[in-house]
C-alpha cells in the first residue's frame, strides 16, 4: 500500500509522519516557512491563504501548546477554526472515530488537525478519507500515542537550521525519554533524512527504545560523553504520566545523572544551542539557569512552531 | 515581436516620474522585477525615497488553482504605510491582480494617504479596474506571450518575451 500521506504524483496530500517522507518535502515546507515567519511581525498578523476554509482541530487528546499554536497558524492564514476537545469522553456516547470524522466531513471540514493516544489514528484517518474518494480533506498528525509529532520534528529542524544552517556537519543529541518521546522519533526521522554528521540519544537504558540503533542513532548512558563537542542538544520532557512500572527512581535522581546542568553542558561545543519541545519540568530534565539562559532557544522554537505549522497547512492546502 | 530596451524605457518612465512624484513618496517594488525597479526609481528621482518590498503570493487570488509557489519572499515595508504617499512599482501591467493584490496586502500594514503606481510596461489586457499612474510604454502584446523583465550580473535590465503558461493570466 502507497504511504497514504503522499499522493500519486509524490506531493504532500497528508502530515502524518517525517519517517519516510523525501527530504525535498521536508526542505520544501523548512523554506516555506521562512516568509511566513514574518508575517507573525506584522500589525496585521493575517494573510488571505486560506480564507473560507474550516479547519477542524480534533484532539482526541489533551494539548494546550500544540492546539493553540495550530490555532493561531490557522487563524493567521484566515482560516475558520473550530476546536473540538473530545478528551477522554470520546467514546462516552459510543460513537467511533470514523463516525466522528464523517460527521464532520459532512459538515464541509477542509482540514483535520489530530492529535490521539493512540499510535497510527491520524494514518487511520486519512487513509479512510483517501479510500472513500475524500482525500481532499486533509490531515495533520499533531501527533500520535508514541508514533510521532512531525510538526513538532519540522520546528525543531527549522530551529536547528535557522541556528546552525547546514545539517550535513553537526552533532545532535537527543536527552531523556526517548521511549516515550513521539517528538524524539520525528525528529530522528527528519535529522537522518536531511543528512545529519551524527545523532545520538542519551539517557538511561529503561527510556531508551531497545531498537534505536536501527534509526541511526549513537547511543550513550553518561551525559558527560555523550554532550562531548555537540552543536545541539534536544532536551525531552520526563512523560511521567506514560510511564508504566518502576523506570526510574525518582526525579530528583534523574536530574543528578540526566538533569541538563551549566557544568554538563560545558562539555558541549561553546555555541552549542539548548532546545526543549516543552512543556519544561525545571529541576527534572532541565536546570533553570540552563533554560533561561543565552543558549537556550526553547522560546523561539515556539515562535517558529506557528510559521512551520502555517506552511504545512498552506501546502496541503493548494495541492 | 520586438520589445523595446528596458534600460531605455526604465530612463523613459524616470523622466515622466521626475517632478510629478512626492518629494518624500515612499516607494514599494512588487517581487522580483518591480523589487528592481523601484531601487533603481528611488535612486534616480529627486526626493527622499525610502523603498521596500511585497511578495503578493499570498493575497493572489489564484492560489486554489495554482497552490503555493515555491520561492515565496518576505514581505519588507521598513517604514510607516499609515498615512503616507505610495508608489506601488512593477514591471508589467497586464490583468491587473497583482496590484490588487498588492493594494490588499499594503492595506494590512496600514492607511496609506495615497497609492500611486509606476510600471515599466503596460501591455493593456486589464480584468480590473486599475490604472498605472506612470508607464515607461505601453504595448499591445497577444494574450498567450509573457513579457519577462531579468537583470544580468551588473544590474542591467532586459525585457523578454515566454508563453505564458496559461493564457489570461499575468
Amino acid at each position: 500500500m502507497r504511504n497514504p500521506q503522499l499522493a500519486a504524483d509524490g506531493s504532500l496530500a497528508h502530515l502524518l509522519t517525517l519517517e519516510g517522507l523525501p527530504a525535498e518535502i521536508i526542505v520544501g515546507i523548512l523554506d516555506a516557512a521562512v516568509p511566513f515567519a514574518s508575517i507573525s511581525e506584522r500589525d496585521v498578523k493575517k494573510v488571505p491563504l486560506l480564507r473560507g476554509r474550516s479547519v477542524f482541530n480534533l484532539f482526541f487528546e489533551n494539548s494546550t501548546r500544540t492546539r493553540t499554536t495550530f490555532e493561531i497558524a490557522a487563524k493567521r492564514l484566515s482560516a475558520d477554526v473550530i476546536n473540538l476537545n473530545i478528551g477522554f469522553s470520546s467514546t462516552s456516547k459510543g460513537e467511533t472515530l470514523l463516525d466522528t470524522v464523517d460527521n464532520l466531513v459532512a459538515m464541509n471540514a477542509d482540514m483535520f488537525v489530530v492529535r490521539h493516544s493512540q499510535s497510527g489514528a491520524p494514518h487511520l484517518i486519512a487513509a479512510h478519507l483517501n479510500r472513500t474518494g475524500r482525500g481532499h480533506v486533509r490531515v495533520i498528525n499533531a501527533g500520535d500515542g508514541r508514533h510521532a509529532h512531525p510538526t513538532q520534528g519540522l520546528l525543531d529542524l527549522f530551529t536547528i537550521r535557522h541556528y546552525k544552517q547546514d545539517f550535513r556537519n553537526l552533532t545532535v543529541a537527543i536527552v531523556g525519554d526517548v521511549l516515550h518521546s513521539r517528538v524524539a522519533r520525528s525528529l530522528i526521522h527528519g535529522l537522518t533524512t536531511l543528512g545529519t554528521a551524527e545523532v545520538r540519544a542519551i539517557g538511561p537504558k529503561t527510556l531508551l527504545p531497545t531498537a534505536v540503533q536501527a534509526m541511526g542513532v549513537q547511543v550513550h548512558h553518561d551525559m558527560r560523553t555523550g554532550l562531548a563537542g555537540c552543536d545541539v542538544v534536544v532536551m525531552l520532557r520526563l512523560q511521567s504520566e506514560r510511564m508504566k512500572g518502576a523506570l526510574l527512581p525518582s526525579a530528583g535522581e534523574y536530574f543528578k545523572h540526566y538533569g541538563l546542568t551549566q557544568e554538563k553542558l560545558a562539555v558541549a561545543k561553546p555555541d552549542a544551542i539548548v532546545m526543549h519541545p516543552g512543556p519544561m519540568n525545571r529541576g527534572v530534565e532541565i536546570d533553570s539557569s540552563v533554560a533561561d539562559g543565552d543558549r537556550s532557544v526553547i522560546l523561539p522554537q515556539v515562535t517558529f512552531g506557528i510559521a512551520v505549522r502555517m506552511a504545512v497547512m498552506s501546502m496541503l492546502a493548494s495541492s | 515581436m520586438t520589445l523595446p530596451d528596458a534600460e531605455q524605457t526604465l530612463a523613459a518612465l524616470v523622466e515622466t516620474m521626475r517632478g510629478a512624484v512626492a518629494f518624500d513618496a515612499r516607494f514599494i517594488g512588487i517581487y522580483s522585477g518591480g523589487a528592481w525597479l523601484a531601487d533603481r526609481l528611488a535612486q534616480a528621482i529627486p526626493g527622499d525615497h525610502p523603498v521596500g518590498y511585497i511578495d503578493v503570493s499570498y493575497y493572489r487570488d489564484d492560489f486554489n488553482r495554482t497552490g503555493l509557489k515555491p520561492a515565496v519572499k518576505a514581505s519588507e515595508i521598513p517604514f510607516e504605510v499609515e498615512g503616507a504617499t505610495i508608489v506601488l512599482v512593477d514591471d508589467v501591467l497586464f490583468t491587473g491582480r497583482s496590484v490588487r493584490a498588492a493594494i490588499n496586502e499594503l492595506f494590512d500594514y496600514g492607511r496609506p494617504a495615497a497609492v500611486e503606481l509606476a510600471v515599466l510596461v503596460d501591455r493593456g489586457g486589464r480584468e480590473l479596474p486599475i490604472e498605472a499612474t506612470w508607464a515607461g510604454t505601453r504595448l499591445a502584446v497577444a494574450r498567450d506571450v509573457s513579457i519577462v523583465l531579468s537583470r544580468d550580473d551588473d544590474g542591467r535590465l532586459a525585457l523578454s518575451t515566454e508563453a505564458a503558461p496559461e493564457a489570461g493570466r499575468a
